[in-house]
């Protein structure tokens, strides 16, 4: 399945008492690159995980083109792309074992060997690991694992990206490679969204902000200069 | 798809333990401990006290088993890799069942070490009764690691997964290793009862064909947060 677009609709979602999201609507669409801003709990990791199908709206209803996650199943996964903070890769592993794995499991040039090597080569060029491909991830600095993570997240070409905190741990040259390569990824088609706190890294990067607290979306409008000022006055806190 | 899948969440899982040994060396170490603390405390002037050969192998497979069960998820929690694994586009019940086929290699390595080890210290014919031990300790390792498994996996986020797993675990198992025990028993007696052992072995076989295919609905469900 593809879909250009992915609209939620008054979702929730409750952890108990707690109410981490409370009848957010967004509609995402291809191209675009949506700055997810806003404090610590405000529910920007709980969208990602409804977003990816790894957490189940306790409301609402979100619909990747016209199917939900249900309907979409494993043809909607193989979809998107997700690099949560925790970067998920095996420490234990090597960066092209790590590589290897996931595209296997998502079926990365399963019929073609030689192009499925190409693919990892290509995936450790792009994190600027091709001389650290034999070391094991546990060796590798936070900035390491996070390039190798975005690739991982990145292998199948999905049509969904979802990123948290993407810049962590990355140095300046780093940050540049991975904002092209979202600028690079949005123009492909795919609709990439980015919950950050570095509100400097989103503001000429992102296309579209969104804003929130509390669980709720307070505002979700073009990006446009000024987003500190934006989001201050939006948000509040400095 | 569904055995590629699980066999490929098998030899990354394979090629985690061989960088390591981690898991390996501690269930064995455990296991073998377990047998010789056992075997020094019931053991008098070379005779072993009737059925104990019998109680103590699975005694033995259960607690190393429960070990392995918890370090084997702690690797998917650490880097919250299950997230990825849930995420890929592969039918969810194929991650459990590759998770599930590693729990039963490294209890098959432990069984390798554990029967010889206590045929020798018990003075128990296990070697001899091979033909219908191995059934049972088949059909027995299955089904309590069908069942830790999933366990195992539903405990992965809770902060008291250690002291869960063994309080949801053994209740759950315990007619595995009632079976198990008596089987076995029954084996070693003199002359063999192979009747009665036919008999566990069979309660064994319904307990899995039950508790794999449980295991393989509820696992989606169990695992979506």
């Amino acid at each position: 399945m593809d879909f250009d677009s992915v609209r939620l609709t008054d979702v929730s979602r409750h952890f108990g008492r707690r109410r981490a999201l409370s009848k957010l609507s967004l509609t995402l669409n291809a191209g675009d690159i949506v700055g997810l801003l806003g404090p610590n709990g405000a529910g920007k990791s709980t969208l990602i995980g409804v977003l990816a199908t790894l957490v189940t709206a306790s409301g609402g209803d979100v619909r990747y083109g016209r199917r939900t996650a249900r309907e979409g199943g494993s043809e909607l996964r193989q979809r998107i792309g997700l690099l949560a903070h925790e970067l998920h890769l095996y420490a234990e592993l090597t960066a092209r074992q790590n590589l290897a794995f996931f595209a296997s499991l998502y079926g990365v040039e399963a019929d073609n060997p030689h192009r499925f090597e190409e693919a990892i080569d290509a995936a450790l060029e792009r994190a600027g690991l091709t001389d650290r491909a034999g070391d094991q991830v546990l060796s590798f600095s936070r900035g390491m694992r996070q390039r190798l993570g975005l690739e991982r997240a990145l292998l199948h070409h999905p049509r969904l990206v979802l990123l948290d905190e993407p810049f962590t741990g990355l140095d300046d040259r780093s940050v540049g490679t991975v904002s092209t390569r979202l600028r690079q990824l949005a123009a492909g088609g795919a609709i990439v969204l980015l919950a950050t706190h570095d509100l400097d890294l989103a503001d000429g990067l992102v296309t579209r902000v969104a804003l929130m607290r509390d669980g709720r979306l307070l505002s979700d409008e073009p990006a446009a200069t000024g987003l500190r000022a934006r989001y201050r006055s939006v948000v509040g806190g400095s | 798809m569904f055995l590629r899948t699980a066999l490929l969440v098998l030899r990354k899982d394979f090629a985690i333990e061989i960088k390591s040994y981690e898991i390996l060396s501690t269930t064995l170490f455990f296991a073998v401990g377990c047998v010789l603390v056992f075997a020094f405390a019931l053991v008098k002037e070379g005779q072993a006290p009737p059925d104990s050969a019998a109680a103590i192998l699975w005694i033995a497979l259960l607690f190393s088993g429960t070990l392995a069960l918890g370090r084997t998820f702690e690797r998917e929690r650490y880097g919250e890799t299950i997230r990825a694994l849930l995420l890929a586009p592969a039918p969810r019940p194929a991650l459990y069942v590759g998770k599930l086929l590693g729990i039963l290699c490294l209890l098959g390595l432990t069984e390798v070490l554990l029967v010889p080890l206590i045929a020798l210290l018990f003075s128990a014919p296990l070697l001899e009764r091979l033909a219908l031990l191995l059934p049972l300790l088949v059909c027995g390792t299955i089904g309590f690691a069908a069942v830790g498994t999933l366990f195992a996996a539903m405990l992965m986020r809770a902060r008291t997964r250690d002291v869960m797993l063994p309080i949801l675990l053994y209740p759950i198992t315990i007619p595995v290793i009632i079976a198990g025990v008596r089987g076995t028993s029954a084996l070693l007696a003199t002359p063999p009862d192979q009747p009665t052992t036919i008999m566990w072995l069979t309660i064994l076989l319904c307990f899995d064909v039950v508790f794999v295919t449980l295991s393989l609905w509820t696992f989606e469900p169990l695992m979506t947060e």
